[in-house]
């Protein structure tokens, strides 16, 4: 039977360790990045103009909804999250049937379309923020980043953990096929 | 005769997405597009944002690639390290396109809360070309979702067809 000589005891092909702890991480990873950016937001007061001694003040909120990529950013990570989470509990509970049917391949197509689809969301979200940290002076569009410090920090540090996220999807993909490329000799 | 037709099915998809890239790459390269208002002159060019390079240089790496994986001789060893190849071009392909239609779209709507206005109505043609650009790196990235399944397919065999 092809795949016999490396399976572990318990049924596990070799690979299962490291697969699990790189899930564990891109799961922890997605999550803060979602979390990160749905609770980012920052109100502040301006003064707008001056009528003779007395300041107009406008408050201005800064809101992740005002950005469709911050949107789509939330929405992807909350999906791979979960993704992971299932993935991990599968790995755990279905231990002795890891290579039975199409369970390798179907859980390496899904790999393989959750890595694309964070790689996606990190990146739109990353170029909008550029956008917004320095403006555009052929468009012009003013940045917003000297004005709302801390929302600009805080989904800097969303952005971080995503891609953070996107390396170990890659790598999850990686180490799910080479585990059907095991599993076939 | 299965593996002269999954062969020549791979080479076909393959070729039609360095079309596809190469197709996205010239038509962003050559949008441009000066527009006069009274005494002011604005040029339109798709250097001026930077998601839009990161899309030229991204497809423009995609059709590279794909024109040299569709000389790759058929025994090659190679072919296993092309499925994952495969999977961080269309990494590349998918995250390129999101950029560039996230940032054409507030081309295109503006933001209101930021006061960014929307810059299609003065530059129409520059935007209609990025337009096409867009869809062609769209068609690039299907092309590949489908590569992608079919080399793993072609390598690995998950479903038994091959008799040993």
């Amino acid at each position: 039977m092809p795949g016999e000589k490396i399976l572990l005891a318990g049924g596990a092909i070799k690979s299962w360790k490291l697969l699990f702890g790189l899930r564990i991480f891109a799961f922890m990873a997605t999550l803060v990045a979602a979390i990160v950016m749905s609770l980012n937001r920052e109100t502040k007061t301006f003064v707008v103009a001056t009528i003779g001694t007395i300041p107009i003040k406008a408050t201005l909120t800064a809101k992740f909804q005002h950005t469709p990529a911050f949107v789509f950013f939330v929405i992807a990570n909350v999906m791979v999250s979960f993704h992971n989470l299932l993935m991990i509990a599968l790995q755990i509970f279905g231990r002795k049937l890891e290579n039975k049917g199409f369970r390798l391949l179907s859980v390496a197509i899904l790999d393989m379309l959750n890595a694309t689809l964070i790689s996606a969301a990190a990146n739109a979200a990353a170029f909008m923020a550029e956008l917004g940290k320095n403006g555009n002076k052929h468009a012009k569009w003013n940045k917003i980043c000297d004005r709302f410090a801390i929302y600009c920090d805080h989904g800097a540090g969303a952005l971080i953990a995503a891609f953070a996220g996107v390396i170990l999807m890659l790598l999850i993909s990686a180490v799910s096929i080479s585990r059907i490329l095991l599993n076939s000799k | 005769m299965v593996k002269l037709t999954q062969r020549l099915g791979g080479l076909v998809l393959r070729f039609a997405a360095f079309c596809a890239a190469l197709g996205a790459v010239i038509a962003m390269i050559t949008s441009r597009e000066r527009s006069s208002f009274f005494v002011l002159s604005l040029v339109a060019r798709y250097s001026d944002l930077a998601a839009f390079k990161y899309f030229v240089i991204a497809n423009a790496i995609v059709s590279v690639y794909s024109f040299l994986v569709l000389f790759l001789p058929k025994e090659s060893l190679l072919w296993k390290f092309v499925v994952v190849l495969d999977l961080m071009v269309t990494m590349l392909l998918t995250s390129s396109l999101s950029a560039a239609v996230a940032v054409a779209q507030v081309g295109k709507r503006g933001n209101a809360n930021a006061g960014w206005l929307p810059i299609c109505g003065q530059v129409p043609r520059f935007c209609d070309q990025i337009t096409g650009a867009l869809i062609a790196g769209l068609v690039a990235l299907i092309l590949y979702v489908f590569l992608l399944i079919f080399s793993i397919h072609s390598v690995v065999d998950p479903f038994l067809l091959r008799k040993s």
